[in-house]
């Protein structure tokens, strides 16, 4: 469906403006290769930052790439930008230009736009509206709507006019999880009825679970790991995370608390710590059964999440120590 | 899927793309005219969620400019002709070029051009029917300035449907040139600045009477799309109107107004694919 190889982009450097520090060039993306078939939901996972926004643009065509090849259905999106248009639908991070139009307006005219006559962009609107619960709001602007609906209204004029691959960048920001699961179930649907594709930029680590036929994880412009949730879950699996609050500080005279302390991560009275199966039993067991457990607010024991392995392949800035493995 | 190595960059991909690309999971092109209207349609309506209040600001500018030179000209006379003409159209340059350029150049900024270059859409369909939407905006708005400075300087209303043809000749030129300059401008506060320079140039230029000017300021007079406009509507209002000079300045509308759009077109191209 969509072959991406060795694609790399890097924004240049500029200068200072009086006084003002400049800023150094990026490399937003970094040698990226990807392989997302037909009919799957894939995610793209990574920190504010990552690259997933400059990635996820070079792949619609809005942007250039410095050097490395996108081919969506056979189609060379580098040599023919235009060509992108055709074939998939791209919901942006921004909605600036549908901001003054009304929900109906917004999604009628993006219909228009993809080509559909004015008979069928009003049906297919009134079927969208309907599907994600908006026609309430069809009226109404999308500057006077709320953070969350105005990007559900925004998805909808995305989904006007059927595409085989939507690309959708955080499409879920500021939804509440009635919104959301409409989303979910929309995109389900367009999958399960026509086989569209779906390549999704989310920070949502519980939706990347639950949604998600595979994740590839960027940080700082490369792919660090690429894999179904449970695949990437695997890669920390007989790991168990440990979280450690203590009442107002950690005891550090006891020498049990002191040696985890090399292992934790610390933010205020909270520790969090990765450990093998038995390093954590015996853990808890020293903190629980001893002094130390004078100080102890709370404790918790669990097995990893995405989240987990996000923050562990996350590497250089999760702050996560000594857990990526190779 | 594993992290790339050094082989991948020099991979090429395997298939070729087909010469002619049709029914290769490609949807049709949006067509021309029916995007254009879509867009005109949005355009006007945005227009009218957003912009009433400024169109307002736009009239009593031009009507207040009016009173003004009230106590400078004669009623009736030449110089009142080209007033009340240079204040009609001077609604049109706060629209269409002012305006325009803003939208533009904000849009760009914001990245909300990605919209539209996400879209199969003629570049020339978003364009235009911005142009137009803006353009089309403006009529109101000139229209009762023409009307009271008719009254006020005592100008016959006979040939007020000579507007029907300045406001889209010199508004095609003005947002053409809006567009241009909102879609070229590296920054939106320099878009916006440019936008006003146009408008203040029309004033300066259009509306105060052009004999008392030193002879530079009539260069930059001629080289300004409204002029046109103006003198073509200033001439109507005379007993006999020269019709051929009134046609020649509209055409001279029209040229400049091919030419700001084809420009602005190239320029919504350049902008959308960064
Ligand atoms: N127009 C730009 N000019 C210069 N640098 C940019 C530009 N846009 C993004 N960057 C930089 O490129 C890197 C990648 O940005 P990008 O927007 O792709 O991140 P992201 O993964 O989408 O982040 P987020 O989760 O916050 O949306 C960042 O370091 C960012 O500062
Ligand atoms: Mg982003």
């Amino acid at each position: 469906m969509c072959a991406v190889r060795g694609l790399s982009k890097t924004y240049p450097a500029a200068r200072g403006r009086r006084g003002a520090p400049g800023t150094p060039a990026v490399r937003a993306t970094d040698d990226v290769r990807l392989d997302i078939r037909r009919g799957e939901i894939f995610g793209l996972l990574g920190p504010n930052g990552a690259g997933k926004s400059t990635l996820v643009r070079q792949l619609t065509g809005l942007m250039r790439p410095d050097s490395g090849s996108v081919e969506i259905l056979g189609h060379d999106i580098v040599r023919y930008p235009e060509r992108a248009a055709r074939i998939l639908a791209y919901l942006g991070q921004e909605s600036t230009a549908l901001d003054e139009l009304t929900v109906s307006l917004a999604a009628e005219t993006t219909g228009r736009l993809r080509g559909l006559s004015l008979k069928d962009a009003r049906a297919e609107r009134d079927d969208v509206l309907e599907e994600l619960g908006l026609t309430a709001l069809a009226a109404r602007p999308l500057k006077k709507l709320s953070g969350g609906q105005r990007r559900l209204a925004c998805f909808a004029a995305a989904l006007v006019g059927r595409r085989p691959l939507l690309v959708l960048d955080e499409p879920t920001t500021g939804m509440d999880p009635v919104a959301r699961r409409a989303v979910w179930a929309a995109v389900d649907r367009r999958r399960a009825e026509r086989g569209a594709t779906v390549l999704l930029v989310t920070h949502n680590v519980i939706e990347a679970e639950t949604v998600l036929d595979r994740v590839a994880v960027l940080d700082q412009g490369r792919v660090i790991a690429c894999d179904s949730p449970a695949g990437l879950k695997e890669r920390v699996a007989g790991e168990v995370r440990v979280e450690l609050v203590w009442r107002e500080k950690a005891p550090m005279e006891l020498s049990e608390v002191a040696r985890l302390r090399e292992r934790a991560v610390e933010s205020g009275r909270r520790w969090s710590l990765r450990l093998a199966p038995d390093e954590a039993r015996s853990a808890v067991a020293a903190v629980t059964g001893g002094p130390a457990f004078d100080f102890l607010d709370d404790f918790t024991l669990a097995t990893p999440s995405l989240e987990d392995v996000y923050l562990a392949l996350g590497g250089s800035r999760s702050g996560v120590k000594g857990l990526v493995k190779a | 899927m594993s992290v790339v190595s050094a082989e991948a960059l020099r991979e090429r991909p395997v298939e070729a793309v087909p010469e002619d690309a049709h029914d290769d999971g490609l949807a049709p092109r949006a067509k021309f005219l029916p995007s254009l209207g879509a867009v005109y349609r949005a355009q006007l309506s945005r227009a009218r969620v957003a912009r009433i209040p400024l169109l307002f600001v736009a009239t009593f500018q031009s009507i207040g400019i009016m009173i003004l030179m009230r106590g400078v000209v004669d009623q009736g006379g030449r110089e009142a002709q080209a007033v009340v003409a240079g204040s009609a159209v001077l609604v049109v340059a706060f629209v269409a070029l002012n305006l325009l350029a803003q939208y533009f150049g904000q849009l760009r900024a914001a990245g909300g051009l990605d919209h539209y270059a996400t879209l199969p859409v003629p570049p020339a369909s978003v364009v235009l029917g911005a142009a137009g939407a803006y353009a089309s905006f403006t009529v109101p708005g000139t229209v009762v300035t023409a009307v009271v400075g008719c009254a006020m300087f005592d100008l016959p209303l006979t040939h007020l449907w000579v507007l029907a043809a300045v406001i889209p000749l010199a508004g095609a030129a003005l947002s053409g040139l809006g567009a241009a300059l909102g879609l070229l401008a590296p920054r939106p506060e320099l878009a916006t600045l440019l936008g006003q320079l146009g408008m203040s140039a029309a004033l300066l230029l259009g509306v105060l009477p052009a004999d008392r000017m030193p002879e530079f300021v009539q260069y930059a007079r001629d080289l300004l799309p409204s002029t046109y406009g103006v003198e073509a509507f200033a001439r109507t209002f005379g007993d006999h109107p020269d019709w051929a000079t009134v046609l020649l300045d509209l055409g001279v509308c029209a040229g400049v107004g091919v030419a700001s759009l084809a420009v602005a077109t190239w320029a919504y191209r350049r902008a959308a694919v960064r």
